[in-house]
C-alpha cells in the first residue's frame, strides 16, 4: 500500500519511458501515450538511449545484470521533469526497486532521485493533468484489467477506471475476482506455463462472461499475456492497451 | 486405526513440476481449492471492514518485530518464567533432537498412546512417524487433521488440513476408515468422530500441541481453536508437550490481544475463535484436574539461521494464518500437496528453502507470478514477494550465500542469457536496431515460442519500434513547425 | 555446548548486528467507549452470532432462570462447584429439584468416565467477558476445574452484565493479568465448533455441543 501522494501541478515537460514489451511488440500503445500527453499541452521527452528497465533480469534473481541495465536507464532523466511511464509494472520497478537495488551503492541518491519522480502513465493523466476527456466513440461495454504491479505495489486500482469513467459512452463492466493476477508475470509465465496457464484461462473466462468484446489494461505484460489467450482460442474478444483506448476515442 | 502406514501419495519439492500438473489436470482439486479459497478471502473481507486494519496491521508487525529484536533475551525470560510456573524447557537444534526429546519424555512415563492438537512443528519435524517408529501410537485430534490421517495423507492447508477433500470424499473416508454408515451430513459425520476421539482423549498417556503465542513475560503458552481438541489434549492427558520454533515468542500478555485479532480474521474470517486457552503451568497442589507435567519443547530447525540476515529476519515474523495461500492465485490452482512441503503457499516458498535447502526447493520461490496478494494480506506485513525475489537470487548465485543451497540453480546458459539482455540493454544502439531488425524479421520468427504458445498466440514483433516512431512522429512535427516558420 | 547454548549464542552473535526494538502503541485495540448498553448489545450480538444462548436475568430470580434451563434442556446430571457464591446459590435452588448435582471439586482420576459419559451439562461462573468479540472469560479455580466448561455436552455460563468491557487488550490491562498468570486462563466464545468438513460449520466437536450464557443484571430488567 502506498501512503497518500501529493501531485505536482502539470509540468511543461515529462520524461516518457516507453517500456521493452511496448518498444517491441505495442509501439503504438506508447506513441498514443505520448499523444494524450502532448495534447495537455505537455512537451514530451524521449531519450533515445532508453532500452528495459531491468525487471525481467531482477525478478529472475540476476541482480547484478538487472543493476546494471537500471543504471544505464538512470542517467537518461538529467533534468528534473516527471517521468511517466505507460506499465504499472516497470513503473513499480522504477519507484519501488529502484532504491533497494541501488541502496548502498555509488548510485543510490540518484537511483532515488528518479525514483520520486516516476508516474504510472494513467496515474499521471488523472492526477496531475486532471485529463478531460471528450469521448467520440461509440457507446461500448469493455472489461478493464489491472496489472498486480498498478493495483498493488504503486497502490493505483482506481487511475484507469476513474479515466474511462469519463469517457461518456463507454462503460465500464464488473468481472468476476477482478483484483486476481492474469498468470504473467515476466519469467512466471515461462517457468510455470501450465499453472499460469490455469490462470490466464480463469481470467479470460471471467472477461468473457461479462459479455464484453473489449478488454483493457495498463500493462503490455497482461495485454499480451490475455489477448494471447483469446486469439489462441478464436474467441472475439479484443485487448488494447487503454492509452491507445483513450486516444482512439477522443482524437 | 492400525500404526505406521507409509502415507500412499507422497510429495516432494523437488517434483513441483509434475504435482502441479497433475493437480491441474484434476477438476475434484481444483474445485474444491478456488470454492474454499473464494469463501475464505469473501470472510477475511467482511471480519476486516469494521477495522482501522492497516494500524493494526502496522501494530502486529511491530510486536513481532520487537519480540524479534530481543528474542534471544526474550527466550531466556520465556524460559525461566516457565520453570517458576513448572514447566519443563527443552531446547532442540532440529527436528530429530525434538522428536528424540518428545520419545524420551514418552518414554519415561511408559506411554503407548499420544494424542495430538494441532502442531505445524511437529508435521515439519515428522514426529508422529517418530513415534510410530517406537511403538507410540499418534493420533490426531483436530477433525481435519484427523481425516488426513485416517486418509494416510499429510495436511494441504497450515489451518484447514483437509480442506482438499470435499463432503463426498469424507464421507467415504469416514466410512472406510471408521465403519460408520455411509452419510453425507456433516453433523451425523462430526459426531462420529466426537465419539471416536473422545475415548482416546481418555485413555491417552500424553497430549501434544503446538503454541500460537509464548509469552516470555508471565510464561505462558496461548493456543488457538474452535473444536475444544487443543483443550482436551492440553488438559485430559497427565501429561502435556508443547512444542513450538523459537520464534513464536512475544514479550508482553499485551502483545497477545492485537496479534489475536489478527491471527483469527486473517486465518478464516472469524472475529473470534471458540477457545482461547492459555496455560501458564501444571496442575497445582490442590488443582482436581489438568496434567500433571507439562513440557516446552523450543525448535530451531534452521530458524535462528534465517534469524542472521536483516532482508531474511522478516520471514520469523509469521503468526501462521494461512492468509498468504488463501489470497495466492497459484496456490488455488495447485493446492497444497503439491508445494511437497509442511507449509505450502507463498509462507513455505519462503520458509521451506531454509529448512530443506535450496536443492530441494528451487521451484518454489519461482511459483510465484510476484502479484502481490500475500504480501498485501500478510497480518504482521511480511514483504513476502520481496522475499520470493530475494530467495531466487540466492538460487541463482546472486545473493548473500547464506541459505543452504545458494547458487543451485546458476547454469551456465542462463547466465549468458542475462549477460546478453544486459549487454543489450546498455548498448542502446544495438538494441534499436535489434528492434528494427525483429520488426523487419517479424515473417520469421519461430510460430512456438516453446510453452507460451502452446496456450497463447505468441505477439508479434512491431515492424517500427517505439524508439523509431517516435523520431518520426517528433520529425514530423518539427516539420509542421518549420513549415510555420517559413 | 548444548542446543541451547548454541541456539542462544547464534542469536546473540548474529551477523547483521543487533536489532533496534520498536515501541507498539496499542490504541487501535483499546479506547472503544461503549456506554453499558452498547456494550451488552455488542457482547449478545457476537456470541450468539456463534450459536452462544443468552438469557437475560437478574441477580434474585437466576436460578429460578437456571431450573428453568435445566428442565428445558432435560439436564438430569449437572456438575458444578461449591463454594462460589454461583455454585451456592445454584445447590441451594435446587436442593430440592430432581436434578443430580455432580462434585466438580473431585480430583478428574476418581470421576473422569462419569463425567465423559454421565455428566449431561457443567455449570460455572464466569470472572467477565468481552463485548467486541462476545467471549467470556475464565480463570478456572479448584473449586470450578478447567474441564467443567469442556467436557460435559452443555455448558452453562453465569455473567454478571456489570463485568462485561469493551476489549481483550481492555480485560488483560485492567485486570492486570501480567502481574500473574492462574494455571489455565480461558476465553470462550460459544459452543465448540469445525468447518473442517468442506467448510460447513457443524456445533459441538471435542467441547459442548451448547452454551448458555445467563447474563444476570443487577436489577430487574424493565
Amino acid at each position: 500500500m502506498t501512503s497518500v501522494k501529493l501531485y505536482p501541478p502539470k509540468p511543461e515537460k515529462v520524461y516518457f519511458f516507453g517500456t521493452c514489451l511496448i518498444d517491441l511488440f505495442y509501439p503504438d500503445a506508447g506513441l498514443d501515450g505520448i499523444r494524450l500527453l502532448e495534447r495537455e499541452g505537455i512537451m514530451v521527452l524521449f531519450p533515445q538511449g532508453q532500452t528495459c528497465c531491468g525487471q525481467p533480469a531482477y525478478t529472475s534473481g540476476y541482480h547484478d545484470e538487472a543493476r546494471a541495465v537500471a543504471a544505464a536507464q538512470l542517467d537518461l532523466f538529467a533534468e528534473s521533469w516527471p517521468i511517466v511511464v505507460p506499465s504499472g509494472s516497470c513503473g513499480g520497478m522504477m519507484r519501488t526497486h529502484y532504491p533497494q537495488l541501488f541502496a548502498g551503492t555509488e548510485h543510490e541518491a540518484r537511483a532515488n532521485e528518479v525514483a520520486g519522480r516516476i508516474y504510472e502513465l494513467t496515474e499521471f493523466l488523472l492526477h496531475v493533468c486532471q485529463l478531460r476527456l471528450e469521448d467520440r466513440g461509440q457507446p461500448e461495454k469493455i472489461a478493464m484489467h489491472t496489472s498486480c504491479s498498478a493495483r498493488r505495489e504503486m497502490g493505483l486500482a482506481e487511475t484507469g477506471p476513474a479515466l474511462l469513467a469519463r469517457m461518456g459512452q463507454v462503460e465500464l463492466v464488473e468481472q468476476a475476482r477482478a483484483a486476481e493476477c492474469c498468470g504473467f508475470g515476466g519469467t512466471f509465465a515461462v517457468r510455470h506455463p501450465e499453472v499460469s496457464a490455469a490462470m490466464v484461462e480463469d481470467k479470460t473466462q471471467a472477461i468473457e462472461a461479462t459479455g464484453v468484446k473489449r478488454f483493457v489494461t495498463s500493462d503490455c505484460g497482461c495485454l499480451m499475456n490475455i489477448a494471447g489467450r483469446f486469439e489462441h482460442q478464436n474467441k472475439p474478444v479484443e485487448g488494447e492497451h487503454i492509452a491507445s483506448y483513450l486516444w482512439r476515442r477522443t482524437s | 486405526m492400525s500404526a505406521a502406514h507409509e502415507p500412499v501419495q507422497t510429495f516432494t519439492p523437488r517434483e513441483f513440476h509434475r504435482q502441479a500438473h497433475d493437480a491441474l489436470g484434476n477438476p475434484q482439486i481444483r474445485a474444491n481449492f478456488r470454492r474454499a479459497m473464494d469463501g475464505l478471502m469473501a470472510k477475511r473481507r467482511d471480519v476486516f471492514s469494521d477495522w482501522d486494519l492497516e494500524v493494526l496491521r502496522e501494530l502486529g508487525a511491530n510486536i513481532r518485530l520487537r519480540a524479534l529484536a530481543k528474542l534471544p533475551d526474550l527466550l531466556e525470560r520465556l524460559e525461566a518464567n516457565c520453570q517458576a510456573n513448572g514447566i519443563q524447557v527443552h531446547w532442540a537444534e532440529n527436528g530429530d533432537e525434538a522428536c528424540r526429546i518428545i520419545g524420551e519424555i514418552c518414554e519415561r512415563h511408559g506411554a503407548r498412546a499420544v494424542i495430538k492438537g494441532k502442531s505445524m512443528v511437529s508435521e515439519e519435524m515428522h514426529l508422529n512417524a517418530h513415534l510410530e517408529a517406537a511403538g507410540i501410537e499418534a493420533l490426531e485430534s483436530d477433525l481435519g487433521e484427523y481425516l488426513v490421517q485416517l486418509n494416510e495423507q499429510t495436511p494441504s492447508h497450515i489451518i484447514m488440513p483437509a480442506i482438499h477433500l470435499n463432503t463426498d470424499e469424507i464421507a467415504e473416508i469416514m466410512h472406510d476408515k471408521t465403519g460408520i454408515e455411509r452419510t453425507r451430513d456433516v453433523d451425523t459425520m462430526t459426531a462420529a468422530a466426537r465419539a471416536q476421539l473422545r475415548e482416546r482423549f481418555m485413555a491417552a498417556d500424553v497430549g501434544i500441541s503446538g503454541v500460537n503465542f509464548a509469552v516470555a513475560e508471565t510464561g505462558t503458552l496461548c493456543l488457538v481453536e474452535n473444536e475444544g481438541n487443543g483443550r482436551m489434549t492440553t488438559a485430559v492427558p497427565p501429561v502435556h508437550i508443547a512444542v513450538t520454533g523459537i520464534e513464536k515468542v512475544v514479550e508482553h500478555l499485551r502483545d497477545v490481544p492485537p496479534l489475536y485479532a489478527l491471527l483469527t480474521r486473517s486465518a478464516t474470517g472469524q472475529h473470534v475463535t471458540t477457545y482461547f486457552n492459555m496455560i501458564s503451568s501444571p496442575r497445582k497442589p490442590g488443582e482436581h484436574d489438568g496434567p500433571q507435567e507439562v513440557h516446552l519443547v523450543l525448535v530451531d530447525s534452521g530458524r535462528s539461521n534465517i534469524y542472521q540476515d536483516d532482508e531474511l529476519l522478516d520471514t520469523l515474523r509469521c503468526i501462521r494464518c494461512g492468509a498468504c495461500m488463501n489470497h495466492c492465485p497459484v496456490y488455488t490452482r495447485v493446492g497444497g500437496h503439491t508445494y511437497g512441503t509442511t507449509y505450502p503457499g507463498p509462507i513455505g516458498s519462503i520458509l521451506m528453502p531454509h529448512m530443506m535447502g535450496l536443492e530441494a526447493t528451487k521451484d518454489l520461490p519461482t511459483a510465484s507470478s510476484l502479484c502481490g496478494a500475500c504480501g498485501e494480506v500478510c497480518p504482521v506485513k511480511i514483504p513476502i514477494p520481496d522475499l520470493l525475489v530475494r530467495l531466487r537470487r540466492e538460487a541463482v548465485g546472486e545473493g548473500r550465500g547464506n541459505v543452504r543451497g545458494a547458487g543451485v540453480k546458476r547454469t551456465k546458459k542462463e547466465v549468458a542469457a542475462w549477460k546478453g539482455f544486459q549487454w543489450l540493454a546498455t548498448h542502446p544502439a544495438a538494441w534499436r536496431s535489434g528492434a528494427a531488425l525483429a520488426g523487419k524479421l517479424q515473417a520469421l520468427m519461430p510460430s512456438k515460442l516453446g510453452p507460451w504458445t502452446e496456450y497463447r498466440t505468441a505477439p508479434k514483433p512491431a515492424k517500427v519500434s517505439l524508439h523509431a516512431m517516435v523520431k518520426r512522429h517528433q520529425a514530423g512535427k518539427s516539420d509542421e513547425d518549420g513549415g510555420e516558420r517559413s | 555446548m548444548s542446543a541451547r547454548d548454541n541456539i542462544l549464542k547464534r542469536l546473540r552473535e548474529r551477523a547483521d548486528g543487533p536489532l533496534a526494538a520498536p515501541e507498539s502503541d496499542f490504541a487501535v485495540v483499546t479506547g472503544r467507549g461503549w456506554d453499558h448498553a452498547e456494550r451488552l448489545a455488542r457482547f449478545e450480538r457476537w456470541i450468539t452470532s456463534v450459536h452462544g444462548e443468552v438469557i437475560h436475568t437478574s441477580r434474585d430470580d437466576w436460578t429460578k432462570v437456571l431450573a428453568g434451563v435445566l428442565d428445558a434442556k432435560g439436564i438430569r446430571r449437572l456438575a458444578l462447584g461449591r463454594e462460589h457464591p454461583v455454585a451456592a446459590e445454584a445447590r441451594a435452588a435446587l436442593a430440592k429439584d430432581e436434578v443430580i448435582l455432580l462434585d466438580a471439586d473431585r480430583d478428574i482420576e476418581t470421576w473422569r468416565h462419569e463425567q465423559f459419559h454421565d455428566t449431561d451439562a457443567g455449570l460455572t461462573s464466569t470472572r467477565g467477558a468481552i463485548a467486541e468479540t462476545g467471549s467470556l472469560w475464565l480463570w478456572p479455580t479448584p473449586d470450578e476445574p478447567r474441564l467443567l466448561s469442556l467436557v460435559p455436552p452443555i455448558h452453562i455460563a453465569v455473567l454478571d452484565a456489570d463485568t462485561v468491557e469493551d476489549t481483550f487488550f481492555d480485560v488483560v490491562e485492567a485486570h492486570g493479568w501480567a502481574g500473574g498468570m492462574p494455571t489455565n486462563a480461558l476465553l470462550i466464545s460459544g459452543p465448540s465448533k469445525t468447518a473442517d468438513i468442506e467448510q460447513t460449520l457443524a456445533y459441538g466437536v471435542h467441547g459442548p455441543r451448547v452454551l448458555v450464557v445467563l447474563l444476570r443484571h443487577a436489577e430487574e430488567r424493565p
